[in-house]
């Protein structure tokens, strides 16, 4: 914490609070990078702005009040530029969302050298600089448009030439409602223009058009900012006229102005820019930086937060719930401590169950109600540690977002079945592995715009990842409308890495080529992927999770892969099997059936081995006294009970001695302070305060071939 | 394992010690590495281990893994009754028990009592020995338990983790 500054002459320690500050700055940030990522410039709502603002506004206090005076520098001038927008002075353009955004990850970065986890020091001056130059290029471009709204040509056909005059007339005078009509409608061939200034929005406008011609066929055009950026006439046909116009209407629309609602094309300018419009502003910005230095300018007075803000809270779809921030020891040692609450009450409910109900029945009462409250206690803290996996998807728009711009790309990423929740562990341990999916997606599958257009396909391509529960797993599916796999190229990749590949080989068994160590078949390594580490990887953790994962792919159409896991690592439906004297736990997932092994069903086979014929189907049979040996008991294989279980899409018959039940078991881990046991998985506490094992059962599949 | 020795015998000289009764020996560890003490019961079977690893049990939750220290040097028939101890040990965050004959006392031990322990060659390995106490008539045979736990021949944790517990 060496680089931590100590507050100005405060008596008082303050480092006991920097964690608390920490935490809620980062939270703050966070909010504020999803909000900036899911606003609309062109429709930006006062509750959206005022709940960014206010992020900004709590990292500025606390770090002043902590004394990191770098980040109050940067969010200083953050909340400057907010306010003013937020107050209407100020349009909020893409650039300023992108400075926002940058301004963010200067912040992360400063918080992360607070907190000691980083030595790098981010460019704080350099946002600061571009903040301050977008404010006073916006405040500028504000000022300089006339007052009485924005000058716009307006072109519209007139169809087939038959002119109703009191359309006409009438629009002539709803135009007149709006604004100011400077020139009379003019004949021009068959398209009708006329000027106006007004200081509607452009939709408005358009919409009046509605009773003369398709309102798709009016061309309205900013006549002033015609004329400074007149590189956009050269761009075809009136869609592309339109992203022009849409894209500069941000500098010029009064603040008042109703926003326009998104049309196809505007979303297109939000937040995944179309290449052309996204290149003009980016040249169009240092411009206007260059026109006027910063010094020449008054420094933008910045505007104290409204501390009496009484403006609704603005929540995102994440944070919509009040919360309390607990650590997760706290949460483990209370399951801990009620796992002994929940053996303890067995206990007692064992010894009371021989008392006489008849002299009892107040203490058999009490018990009764004992369980039923242990139960729902039990389940109670068992979903604290369930999280929607939202916590997980919220990282992905802007990583697909800064992805895309890198590559070139035009990507929306979709996301469904956020609430979805699933157990702390696994929230934690999915994350890596679905960034790579995302990264693939966005790297491999989608194509380039202009592919895209050429094959057909809306230029923008698509990403979606969706969650939901199945069963007693959850789903989780990466999809993307790329270019899919292609077979061709893995069998011959397969081929060249002397994998054991054949052409009859299913399109299902060719995909799963992918997850092969070091298997790639981009062309081009770039810095984003194409190393052919990571499918491998994603696949290991994947398992290591308890999970599985499948590809669907269609050539031209797309790629869906599939990723089901376990609901929790911490609860498990377990068969408790008797082995001699010893008892233990197989996962449920894993169990097909149990059967009477009937000497007449099971056959030894040389070598000592025996199958069971289930069904017309000869199963191995695994004797869990081979592998487990020292029970007192060891009968014949004859005998016993067979559990047919399935792993790896494998099945099996394990012998056992009996079955004893079917009970949810809270999954501890062994190699906490002992070793891993070949053959077992971990290790859970019965009702009696004993220890039984949990099976590993591929491992064991695996041990009883050796 | 070797190159610490002389480190680990300077820092558990002098200071008290919990002596327990392994047969007719007495031994005494570092009273700071002990957790609690407890009764020896439902200890559940771990099969293909060494015979002295007892099995795990449940302490309060926790899954702790139970040596009978009787049987891993040889001392005897180890008998379990009502009067057999397990002593909760705590070694870097990593809880285990021991199964010794019986507790007796707390004794404070300053350096001049401590004498180096003579090479035995024989069943407790000197490595594991920081000293013996003289106390009067009795003799202390002071164990480094924390090394003995997580020596690699007892094989109570796993290899890759043995270094970074002895380190």
């Amino acid at each position: 914490m060496s680089s931590v500054q100590s507050g100005e002459s405060s008596p008082i320690d303050m480092s006991q609070f920097y964690q608390v500050f920490f935490e809620e700055a980062e939270e703050h940030l966070g909010e504020m990078e999803s909000l900036l990522l899911s606003i609309d410039p062109l429709a930006a709502t006062s509750d959206e702005l005022n709940a960014i603002f206010r992020a900004a506004h709590s990292i500025k206090g606390g770090s002043g009040t902590f004394g990191f005076t770098d980040m109050t520098a940067v969010t200083h001038e953050l909340e400057s530029l907010l306010d003013k927008v937020r107050k209407n002075e100020l349009p909020l353009t893409p650039d300023m969302v992108d400075a926002l955004l940058v301004a963010g990850d200067v912040l992360k970065l400063q918080l992360a050298r607070h907190r000691g986890q980083s030595d790098d020091v981010p460019d704080a001056e350099g946002i600061c600089e571009r903040i301050r130059a977008l404010m006073l290029a916006e405040i500028e471009a504000a000022s300089t448009a006339p007052s009485a709204g924005r000058e716009l040509s307006i072109a519209f056909p007139v169809p087939g030439g038959a002119v109703d005059q009191a359309a006409l007339d009438d629009l002539a005078s709803m135009l007149a409602q709006i604004g100011e009509l400077l020139t009379p409608l003019e004949r021009n061939g068959d398209m009708r223009t006329l000027r106006l200034r007004t200081r509607a929005a452009n939709k408005e406008v358009r919409n009046l058009f509605a009773f003369v011609c398709e309102t798709d066929a009016v061309i309205i055009e900013d006549a002033a900012q015609d004329q400074s950026y007149g590189f956009f006439e050269d761009e075809p046909g009136p869609a592309s006229k339109e992203i022009a116009d849409d894209g500069f209407g941000f500098f010029a629309d009064l603040p008042d102005a109703p926003p326009a609602a998104a049309s196809s094309t505007d979303q297109g300018y939000g937040l995944f820019s179309d290449v052309p419009a996204a290149a003009s502003t980016a040249a169009v910005v240092p411009a206007q930086q260059h026109g006027r230095r910063a010094s020449d300018q008054p420094a933008a007075e910045p505007v104290r937060a409204g501390r009496r803000d009484t403006d609704k809270t603005v929540h995102n779809a994440q944070g919509d719930n009040a919360s309390i921030r607990v650590s997760v020891e706290k949460v483990d040692q209370l399951i801990n401590q009620l796992g002994e609450l929940v053996i303890t009450q067995a206990m007692l409910a064992q010894q009371v169950s021989q008392f006489d109900p008849l002299l009892y029945q107040n203490l058999l009462n009490g018990m009764a109600d004992l369980e039923r409250n242990t139960r729902d206690l039990q389940e109670s803290v068992m979903s604290i540690r369930m999280l929607p996996i939202g916590f997980v998807f919220k990282r992905f728009p802007r990583m697909v977002r800064d992805l895309a711009s890198k590559l070139g790309k035009q990507v929306q990423l979709n996301t469904e079945g956020e609430a979805t929740e699933l157990d702390k562990g696994l929230i934690e341990k999915i994350a890596d592995p679905l960034t790579h999916l995302i990264r693939n997606s966005v790297d491999h599958g989608i194509e380039m715009p202009h592919v895209r257009t050429a094959a057909g396909k809306p230029a923008q391509g698509s990403v979606t990842l969706r969650a939901a529960h199945q069963g007693g797993s959850i789903l989780i599916e990466v999809i993307d409308d790329g270019k899919g796999l292609d077979r061709e190229k893995i069998l011959a990749k397969g081929r060249e890495r002397g994998l054991a590949v054949h052409d009859a080989m299913t399109d299902a068994e060719v995909w799963m080529l992918v997850f092969e160590a070091g298997f790639s078949t981009a062309d081009a390594i770039t810095d984003v992927s194409g190393r052919g580490v990571g499918m491998d990887v994603v696949k290991r953790n994947i398992a290591e999770l308890g999970g599985t994962v499948e590809i669907e792919s269609a050539s031209g159409y797309g790629t869906r892969t599939m990723v089901r896991l376990p609901l929790t690592l911490a609860i498990i439906d377990g068969m408790s099997v008797g082995v001699g004297d010893d008892v233990y736990i197989i996962p449920l997932a894993t169990v097909v059936e149990s059967l009477q092994a009937s000497s007449r069903a099971v056959r030894s086979v040389a070598g000592g081995g025996y199958v069971v014929e289930v069904r017309d189907e000869y199963l191995p049979v695994v004797s869990l006294h081979d592998i487990f040996p020292g029970s007192v008991r060891n009968p014949d294989a004859r005998e016993g009970i067979m559990l047919v279980v399935e792993s790896e899409g494998v099945k099996n018959a394990f012998l056992v001695d009996e079955l004893l039940g079917q009970q949810q078991v809270v999954v501890k881990s062994l190699e906490a302070n002992y070793r891993k046991v070949p053959g077992v998985s971990g290790a859970t506490i019965l009702g009696d305060g004993g220890v039984a094992l949990i099976l590993d059962v591929p491992t064991l599949v695996r041990m009883s071939r050796h | 394992m070797s190159h610490n020795d002389t480190r680990e015998s300077a820092d558990t000289q002098s200071g008290e010690f919990l002596t327990f009764a392994l047969g007719n020996e007495e031994y005494g560890i570092d009273i700071l590495k002990v957790q609690e003490i407890r009764g020896y019961d439902a200890v559940t079977r771990i099969a293909n281990t060494p015979p002295y690893i007892k099995g795990v049990m449940n302490l309060r939750g926790t899954i702790v893994p139970i040596v009978d220290l009787r049987i891993r040097f040889k001392l005897g028939e180890p008998s379990y009754d009502q009067f057999t101890v397990v002593i909760i040990l705590n070694l870097h965050g990593r809880t285990m028990g021991v199964v010794v004959d019986g507790v007796s006392d707390v004794i404070a031990l300053t350096t001049e009592q401590i004498r180096p322990a003579p090479d035995f060659g024989a069943t407790v390995d000197t490595r594991y020995l920081t000293g013996l106490g003289a106390i009067e008539e009795r003799m202390l045979i002071l164990l480094d338990i924390e090394k003995l736990m997580t020596s690699g021949d007892l094989a109570l944790i796993d290899a890759g983790t043995e270094e970074s517990v002895a380190a």
